[in-house]
């Protein structure tokens, strides 16, 4: 490895593509999984990193070299790397997994040993001294991904964050302050690059990419890669065996009421007040 | 290992604190020779002296899975006060117990790598621990350097080594069997029974700190103070949604009707995000999910995130002026009336 720049500072951000937040799932007819022909997007989380990546450019400005968005997945995650370009991301990397070849779908901890391997890449060009990830999928819900990234890689990690502020300059062993969502309200931490950071819904408010944004992006550098190309054809293979996916119990709507003190009848019969 | 058998047989067999509390249905079909070998140890979340709600519920889960159960606890300051209280958790046989400054505050970093270390010692099958902001934080590094996925949140055990867990923010029920040699599992704060905090008699053995840095120190914490019930446990809770216009309207007219049930206060995200009430009320898929006996919904739509945050609520009460507004179809009582009329008179009515 070689040693980061003085206040050289390269942020990887990992983004899944995701069946998108506002569709309605249905659970597929076999009982193995959800319906998956519907609309895709970049997991919510992701966006918010990205953001955070692209704004910490615009406030340190020369001091990120590079902002490098990667993904695995089938070829159709191509379509959520372009707009982490679009949103101002300078590279990416698609780690490209066809579709059932795994014999079972992609689990937190495959996909952070394929960081791993894309990190100890790309640090032969450059090395990455942040990453910036979504602190869940909104599809698999794990909440798994940054924090088993971080074991792996022997790297600090401030997850669920709200707030990220770096106390000095944008190089390895500097401090940053990392306010986070933890029950019952906030926590701030402090720790030191490189480390990894999982984003929480108020850290920012994503942008929405623009369309020259959207056609510059098409140019920008995107590399693929293979799990071949990684060694990791059975490292990144799944652990966990999907018996059944099926509808959680239908609640029953119940009567509406015309008044105040029907409600409270209702509630007082119930038991419930 | 081989000590192991003979309680863990007595135990398979004697309805235990699982069987006598559990809410799910109580088909322990699968109590055979493999889980004779089940080894299983609860990672226990304290504060001040007190153990987690989720751990407890956490404990019960475990309890499910036939074999031992042991706890493993670490702290420095409180520290005391929470062994106590951990050794008296019913079902517990052991608690392993680490003290040091670096445990102070539960980080993942130190924490993670003596979980691995207690976890190959004892031979334990199964980790388990709450799905909390520090269960998740601390467990999915843990499992890592065990090598092993985890499976998140779930909220059945179906046998010792398959799980039921909700995915897409509830809209579907993911079985899911573990191939893995450790099984370490979060659980949902409100699929289960709490374990009961009397009764148990877990004998105390203290574990050496691991080596290893412990990166990250904390600052401060900015904890909501409230004398009314947690969100996360109470009985009946009362949620403000963006028809409260404003932060006051929250003050004026969600909070007396909480007070009047004795409930605590949550709110949507959208009420969330317009800055009408803290970030620590919000209800869903990515604030508290919560299942209390009784959950009104005041001046809330509806929407697919908020639902999976409190869905599975005993008792629904909508109060919204949009007949179609999709609460309705979840609602048990639902009343279509302007929340600025409807609600001060339920809150007289209640008192």
């Amino acid at each position: 490895m070689r040693p980061t720049l003085v206040n050289n500072l390269r942020v990887l951000v990992p983004v899944k593509r995701t069946i998108d937040y506002a569709v309605k799932i249905r659970v597929a007819s076999d009982g193995k999984g959800v319906d998956t022909n519907v609309k895709h997007a970049m997991n919510p989380f992701d966006e918010i990193a990205v953001e955070e990546a692209v704004r910490l450019r615009e406030k340190h400005k020369d001091a990120i070299t590079k902002i490098t968005a990667v993904s695995a997945g089938p070829a159709k995650t191509a379509d959520v790397l372009r707009t982490a370009l679009a949103m101002g991301a300078d590279d990416a990397i698609h780690v490209e997994i066809p579709d059932n070849s795994l014999g079972g779908p992609l689990e937190p901890l495959g996909v952070s040993k394929i960081l791993k391997a894309v990190i100890d890449k790309e640090n032969e060009k450059e090395e990455i001294g942040l990453i910036i990830m979504g602190k869940q999928a909104i599809d698999d819900d794990a909440s798994q991904t940054g924090q088993m990234l971080a074991a792996i890689l022997d790297w600090p990690q401030a997850t669920f964050a709200s707030k990220m502020e770096f106390k000095g300059k944008l190089e390895k062993g500097e401090k940053v302050q990392v306010t986070r969502e933890v029950d019952g309200g906030l926590a701030v931490v402090e720790t030191s690059l490189p480390f990894v950071l999982t984003t929480d819904l108020r850290l920012n408010e994503p942008r929405y990419a623009s369309l020259p944004n959207i056609m510059k992006a098409k140019k920008k550098p995107f590399q693929k890669l293979t799990l071949k190309d990684l060694g990791l054809e059975d490292a990144a293979k799944p652990r966990l065996e999907t018996i059944k996916v099926q509808e959680p119990p239908k609640r029953e709507g119940g009567a509406k009421v015309e008044s105040v003190d029907e409600l409270v009848s209702k509630l007082k019969e119930a038991g419930r007040i | 290992m081989l000590a192991r058998p003979l309680t863990a047989g007595l135990r398979a067999g004697i309805p235990s604190i699982a069987s006598a509390t559990l809410k799910q249905s109580s088909t322990r079909t699968f109590a055979t020779s493999r889980s004779l070998l089940a080894q299983t140890l609860l990672v226990l979340e304290h504060k001040k002296g007190t153990i987690a709600a989720g751990s407890l519920v956490a404990a019960t889960a475990a309890s499910k899975i036939g074999g031992d159960v042991d706890a493993l606890i670490v702290g420095n300051s409180d520290l005391d006060p929470a062994v106590e209280a951990a050794t008296k958790i019913s079902g517990l046989k052991k608690v392993h117990v680490a003290k040091d400054a670096k445990y102070d505050h539960l980080f993942a970093e130190p924490l993670a790598p003596l979980i691995k270390s207690v976890v190959e010692k004892g031979n334990y099958t199964h980790v388990f621990a709450g799905h909390s902001a520090i269960g998740r934080d601390v467990m999915a590094r843990a499992s890592a350097l065990l090598d092993v996925s985890q499976i998140s949140d779930i909220i059945a055990v179906e046998s010792e080594d398959t799980f039921q867990r909700p995915i897409y923010a509830g809209n579907a029920l993911l079985t899911v069997k573990s191939n893995d040699k450790v099984k370490v599992i979060t659980v949902r704060g409100t699929a289960f029974e709490k374990a009961a905090t009397d009764g148990g008699n877990g004998e105390k053995a203290e574990v050496a700190a691991v080596d290893g840095s412990a990166p990250t120190s904390f600052i401060e914490e900015k904890i909501n103070q409230s004398s009314r019930p947690d969100l996360a446990t109470a009985p009946r809770v009362v949620s403000g949604g963006r028809a409260l216009k404003s932060g006051e309207n929250f003050v004026t007219y969600i909070e007396p009707l909480a007070d009047a049930l004795k409930a605590a206060v949550g709110a949507s995200r959208a009420a969330v995000d317009a800055g009408y009430a803290d970030n620590a009320l919000q209800v869903g898929q990515t604030g508290k999910i919560i299942a209390p006996e009784l959950y009104v919904a005041v001046g809330i739509s509806g929407a697919i995130q908020h639902l999976a945050g409190m869905k599975d609520s005993k008792t629904i009460v909508a109060i919204n002026k949009d007949a179609d507004a999709p609460i309705f179809q979840i609602a048990d009582l639902g009343l279509v009336a302007d929340l600025y009329d409807a609600v001060p008179e339920l809150t007289e009515k209640v008192k």
